[in-house]
């Protein structure tokens, strides 16, 4: 079992639990915290490099580095794990802002130790989501990375956060339920009469076996369930008061990475496993995130916490990623998943910044802040960027991913509409490009209000700008956006060689 | 070719730009200064060589045995794979355009970094704030503005287009504690990005008919037997032609889809060169410094629409229809700026006007140009334009920055009479206002005269209207200069020192630049730059342009700016109530020009009420009421149903027996009921 | 004579209403503890009762017995522990007073 790089994503962050325990102080839980994270970050990038090896050796098999531990046999549930290139980006994702996390809460208060214990948790959860191949242990693992948010919000959040926590968590809870639901379905139908039922997510595709009407009726579920995560329209409200409420390194780690639980789970488990019911069906929910991808870039115009400005630009960036997945074309999902990175990067800097500027001026309303670029440079500095990768400035992750995305979702369109399927793709695609136009609007009022301009409140002028450990989290997540707008083409190579299997047999449907 | 030059080219501004932002702080403020004009300095010598070896070396790889100039590209390195067949490759193109503005570029932005070294220092030498960052802004935009001419595909001009786009952003909100300033960078994004919403969409249409969104690909259809001349397969041609000729090609609401791709990528050439309805950025990008509007704002970046359009000329020339809406655009817009160049009183605001209609001139001269008049001598004239006005242009800006920076203020008002303090800048200045005006042997002269020509050439309606529009050039700028220097005495308040001339770094530029306005008339474009290579005449001296000269159109362009700048020296050159009483003749039509033909506020109106009011927040009352209260009463209603069963959890245990005996009766009742 | 079945469970169940009754009505808690030990012995008679008569070779309804009467005698001592500490607090032992666990 422990032959298997894969099960020390979780293992590693269950050491770190322990260790935690056992700390007697603040430095003590640093040091854990950070040491921690970073073997998680070397792991995934050794993962990262190896697997590549392996792809140019000529492995071809869908999932490398897969293992099967049997855990319940009644039910077939096993623990399965194994990765392609999409899971090992989403986890090289997980372990950067996980690390950036820990430096961004530096000097949480209080009970400092259970905090880092419930976030560890939490990426226990996130880890074994990403690694699992198994639809019950995948299940599992995305329940524990939920839970903890409750608590990390309700005890160490800021403003309405009981309101806020348990709307998040009833939220969430409600879609897991849907997908519950989805999961058992996909279980009984999960191979064809006569042999026996699995969870396994290869097998279930390499069988099947699920019959057009129940597809139909699973589709939804799972997608619907993942979709409330993913935040898509109407289920997003969640987002804005959960985010705003949220701490920092909870923040970052939930638009970053949890977010991305939606639209991996609607890409591995929905689309993956029941391709007949997505071609048919993806009308319905093109549409919902079609209108989560200008309805949210609307919404973030006018709002004036900052945090709310940057919820709902999540829903309409999150929103892209599952509206390029229903595209069901390579290019526009090669863009989903540069989105994914792209997205919890951007959003994990800017949730970053948000808290360090909070942390100094105890507002995030933007009427009451103003030239902060005159104060704090850095920081300044830093949020202009982060606007700026995410209003697609080229030479930042946000124009690779979302050029991707529209050209692809172009050609989808266009397909469609001269093979006279209907023109809804073609439109959507061109309402979700003026998002480009909206996205600008409110990042530039929010720069413009907040960084440029006079001082707006005297009592800002003594603040202090970044400290070491805030400058080492906001520098690691903008060196990591600009190397993904600088040098697309390796991350491209990674998702796509990998991507090909799956995306085949999707297409290969049709 | 080597690729050592071509990636220097390039590299070392974006090596400036990277020391300079991230190190610029830790130096002094000299230090920056020094090092990225060095830096252009290089870069300018770089591609004098490289545009020199394009023109003039006579190398195969340039020049075909029957004299054509050929599209070379240098390197092409893969950036991102779409698919298959769509890829953004990153390289280096050079052809008689892009080796043009490889002279354009990195003279302007020489010229401004060292003006900029006195520019930006206040009368006791002490240097603004944020220098440093200014010079890396500067490297960047130099940068992009690279990047994009020698694009070899649409999408890496796509790219560098966001990215100038970026960098005049962070120049004209140079002075960021300025609101004004602050309102106008954000502008000139916004608008922009809307305008290239179109480029981008027209891209998406072109590169899936064509399946390519290599320039060489895409602009060796119409002509036979390009495709070896552009080193391109002959199957990408054939099958890109295809696609044009092709009947099949479909039509969208009563215009082929080409027509549609290529009008939707002249918008995006509109937001950046500022045509109407898209140009109210530019005279708002005023706000920022003077040297930015010299070079970014009048001489490079602002005619990359144009440029654009001189890229894809082939295919625009396929769409007749494209080609009229160009003109019509062009010519609209030309002539609405000349009318309100006539009546601003803000200098800055005078020229960016003036930019506008010049630009607009450009434009009109791409949409009249045809193959069949004069081998296409519309398209020179339009490059060269763009080659003679990018000099006087940022002469004239930077002129007006010695001005500004002597008085202190941008309003005309405030100068009057300073011919005799600041003697080069008048010198200079008027140079620069004979050029644009059209004056033989200045440069706007030659460039002036062709596009007329070729508006000649293509309808005597257009040729009028350019006419009229070419003496109102002339008057406004003579305007200009006679309320500057001249009208009456200037005033030396007390305790103030007298204006004089700037140091030298500023006043070499101005003087290198009047010269160069000069002589630039005599450059023998038609053999330089043609639309397909082939050169127009078969000698090449520094005489040539006037050979070729249409004497009569010449003549008469001649006459009417000479006209007009008599009009404006009647009017002007000495204090009185003769231009009162003409604005109070025609009150209205004084009163939509000052007001720019509320363009502004119509923006203002769909922006805030429209767009803000109407949309934006309706979309969040929604969501915080329907959506959510949707959530929420769910919850709630969750919350009062509980509260409603709760009673019946009395705690009273007789009432509890009470219950259990009835239901115990009942349960028996029924089951003797059923077993009878 | 041969004394009947019935002449057993006809007291048992005149004894098993009278607890009821008892229960349901009285408001004092130490009379509701009572009326409980009445229905606790009704049952107890007819468990003993039914073992006797029906399977005569078999003990398991008298160990059962035996079972409820020690379960009884616990459930007594702690319910009369539980209502000396009531009355301690509230000076009160009325069963439909006694709410404060409701909230």
């Amino acid at each position: 079992m422990f032959s298997n790089p894969l099960i020390y994503f979780v293992v590693i962050p269950l050491i770190m639990l322990g260790g935690l325990a056992l700390c007697r102080n603040i430095k003590q839980i640093r040091a854990v915290a950070v040491t921690g994270s970073l073997a998680l970050t070397a792991l995934s990038v050794w993962l990262l490099l190896d697997y590549l090896g392996l792809r140019a050796a000529g492995a071809d098999a869908p999932m490398l580095y897969t293992g099967t531990w049997s855990w319940f046999t009644p039910l077939n549930i096993n623990l399965s794990v194994g990765v392609d290139g999409i899971s090992i980006a989403m986890l090289i994702l997980s372990s950067i802002i996980l690390l950036t996390g820990s430096f961004a809460s530096w000097k949480i208060e209080p009970h400092t130790k259970d905090f880092f214990l419930w976030l560890i948790l939490l990426s226990t959860g996130v880890y074994g989501f990403f690694i699992s191949i198994d639809l019950f242990t995948m299940f599992m693992f995305y329940e524990v990375a939920l839970i903890p948010m409750y608590l990390l919000i309700g005890v160490w959040g800021s403003g309405n956060k009981n309101y806020s926590a348990m709307k998040l968590t009833l939220m969430l809870m409600g879609g897991s339920a849907f997908l519950m639901l989805g999961l058992i379905g996909i279980y009984y139908h999960s191979a064809p009469a006569g042999q026996p039922l699995t969870w396994n997510l290869l097998e279930i595709a390499s069988n099947a076996s699920i019959e057009k009407g129940w597809q139909y009726f699973l589709f939804p579920m799972t997608f619907v369930g993942f979709g409330v995560l993913g935040a898509m329209f109407p289920f997003h409200t969640w987002s804005p008061d959960g985010h705003a409420s949220a701490p920092t390194a909870v923040s970052m780690l939930h638009a970053g990475v949890l977010m991305k639980l939606g639209g991996y789970g609607c890409f591995r488990v929905s689309i993956y496993l029941m391709p007949q019911a997505a071609e048919d069906l993806a009308w319905i929910f093109l549409i919902l995130t079609g209108i989560s991808v200008v309805y949210g870039a609307f919404s973030a115009c006018v709002q004036t916490d900052l945090k709310y400005i940057n919820a709902y630009s999540s829903v309409s960036h999150c929103g892209l990623v599952l509206f390029a997945i229903l595209m069901l074309n390579t290019t526009a999902m090669t863009g989903a998943i540069m989105q994914m990175l792209s997205h919890g990067l951007m959003t994990a800097l800017f949730f970053a910044l948000i808290g360090m500027i909070y942390g100094r001026t105890h507002t995030r309303d933007i009427r009451l802040m103003g030239g902060l670029m005159k104060i704090l440079p850095f920081l300044a500095v830093c949020y202009v960027i982060a606007g700026m990768a995410s209003l697609g400035l080229p030479g930042l992750s946000g124009f690779v991913a979302e050029m991707t995305i529209f050209v692809g979702s172009f050609e989808a369109g266009m397909a469609d509409y001269l093979s006279g399927a209907g023109s809804l793709r073609l439109v959507f695609t061109i309402i979700a490009c003026c998002s480009i136009v909206i996205t600008a609007v409110y990042i530039l009022r929010v720069v413009g209000k907040l960084l440029l301009g006079p001082v707006y409140d005297e009592h800002h002028l003594t603040l202090t700008d970044a400290t070491w450990w805030e400058r080492t989290s906001t520098a690691t997540l903008i060196l990591c956006v600009a190397a993904i707008g600088c040098f697309p083409n390796f991350f491209e190579e990674l998702i796509k060689f990998t991507f090909s299997p799956s995306i085949y047999a999707v297409i290969g449907m049709n | 070719m080597d690729i050592t030059l071509p990636i220097l080219i390039l590299s070392i501004p974006l090596f400036m730009f990277l020391l300079l932002g991230l190190l610029g702080m830790k130096m002094s403020h000299k230090l920056a200064g020094t090092l990225g004009t060095l830096g252009m300095g290089t870069v300018l010598v770089l591609s004098y060589i490289t545009a020199f070896t394009y023109f003039f070396s006579g190398s195969p790889q340039f020049i075909s045995a029957a004299g054509e100039r050929l599209q070379a590209v240098i390197f092409n390195q893969t950036w991102l794979q779409f698919s298959d067949t769509l890829v953004i490759k990153l390289g280096f193109l050079l052809d008689p355009i892009s080796a043009m503005m490889l002279v354009v570029i990195p003279t302007i932005s020489f010229m401004v970094h060292l003006y900029s070294l006195g520019y930006m220092r206040d009368h006791h030498g002490v240097y603004e704030h944020g220098f440093q960052r200014f010079y890396a802004f500067l490297s960047l935009f130099s940068f992009s503005m690279l990047g994009l001419v020698v694009a070899t595909n649409i999408f890496q001009m796509y790219i560098f287009w966001e990215l100038v786009g970026a960098s005049s952003y962070l120049l004209i909100g140079f002075y960021y504690k300025k609101p004004s300033a602050v309102s106008a960078s954000k502008k000139a994004f916004i608008v922009t990005r809307f305008a290239d919403l179109g480029f981008l969409i027209g891209i998406l249409v072109l590169s899936y008919y064509t399946g390519t969104f290599d320039f060489m690909s895409l602009t060796s259809v119409p002509v036979d037997g390009m495709a070896d001349v552009y080193h391109v397969s002959e199957n990408t041609a054939v099958a890109v032609k295809g696609i044009f000729q092709s009947s099949a090609a479909p039509m969208f609401m009563g215009a082929s889809v080409m027509t549609w791709a290529l009008v939707l990528i002249f918008m995006g050439g509109m937001g950046k060169s500022a045509m109407m309805p898209l140009h109210i950025w530019l005279p708002d990008a005023m706000e920022g410094p003077t040297p930015v509007s010299a070079l970014i704002h009048a001489a490079t970046m602002v005619v990359a629409g144009v440029y654009l359009v001189a890229r894809l000329f082939p295919l625009y020339l396929m769409e007749e229809a494209a080609l009229n809406i160009i003109v019509v655009v062009g010519a609209l817009t030309a002539f609405y700026a000349a009318m309100v160049a006539c009546t601003q009183i803000d200098i800055k605001r005078v020229l960016a006007f003036s930019t506008i209609s010049q630009i607009a001139f450009m434009m009109v001269s791409l949409g009249v140009a045809r193959p069949e008049f004069h081998h296409g001598i519309g398209y020179m004239a339009g490059m060269f334009h763009l080659f003679t006005h990018a000099m006087f242009k940022a002469l004239l800006f930077l002129c007006a920055g010695a001005l500004i920076h002597a008085i202190g203020s941008n309003d005309y008002t405030a100068m009057h009479g300073l011919r005799k303090y600041m003697p080069i800048t008048h010198i200079t200045f008027l140079i620069g206002c004979l050029a644009i005006a059209g004056i033989i042997p200045f440069a706007g002269f030659f460039s002036k005269d062709e596009i007329l020509t070729a508006c000649f050439g293509h309808s005597i309606v257009w040729y009028v209207w350019m006419s009229v529009v070419a003496g109102l050039t002339a008057f406004y700028m003579f305007r200009l200069y006679y309320l500057i220097f001249w009208w009456k005495e200037h005033h030396v308040h007390e305790g103030h020192h007298a204006p004089h001339d700037q140091p030298m770094t500023m006043t070499l530029p101005l003087i290198i630049l009047a010269a160069v306005s000069c002589v630039a008339g005599f450059v023998p474009f038609g053999n330089l730059v043609t639309w397909n290579g082939k050169p127009m005449y078969d000698s090449m001296g520094f005489f040539t342009n006037l050979q070729h000269l249409d004497w009569s159109v010449a003549a008469i362009s001649l006459a009417v700016a000479i006209i007009a700048i008599a009009i404006a020296t009647v009017m002007y050159r000495k204090e009185n109530p003769l231009p009162d009483k003409m604005a109070n003749m025609f009150p209205r039509l004084w009163d939509w020009c000052y007001h720019r033909f509320y363009w502004d506020e119509l923006y203002m109106f769909i922006t805030h009420k429209i767009i803000f009011g109407c949309i934006s927040r309706p979309i969040a009352w929604f969501d915080r009421h329907i959506i959510d209260g949707t959530m929420d009463s769910l919850a709630t209603i969750t919350n009062k149903a509980s509260y409603a069963i709760r009673g019946l959890q009395s705690g009273k245990v007789q009432m509890y027996v009470w219950i259990y005996l009835a239901g115990a009766l009942l349960l028996g009742a029924i089951t003797a009921i059923c077993l009878m | 004579m041969d004394i009947s079945m019935i002449y057993y469970i006809v007291p048992s169940l005149i004894m098993f209403c009278c607890g009821i009754y008892g229960f349901v009505t009285r408001k004092n808690m130490i009379a509701m503890l009572i009326s409980l030990e009445l229905m606790l012995n009704a049952v107890d008679i007819n468990f003993v009762v039914f073992n006797r008569y029906l399977f005569p070779g078999q003990l398991e309804g008298m160990f059962f017995t035996l079972f409820a009467i020690a379960i009884a005698a616990a459930e007594t001592a702690l319910a009369i522990a539980i209502i000396i500490n009531l009355f301690r607090g509230s000076k009160n032992i009325d069963a439909t007073e006694i709410n404060k666990l409701k909230d």
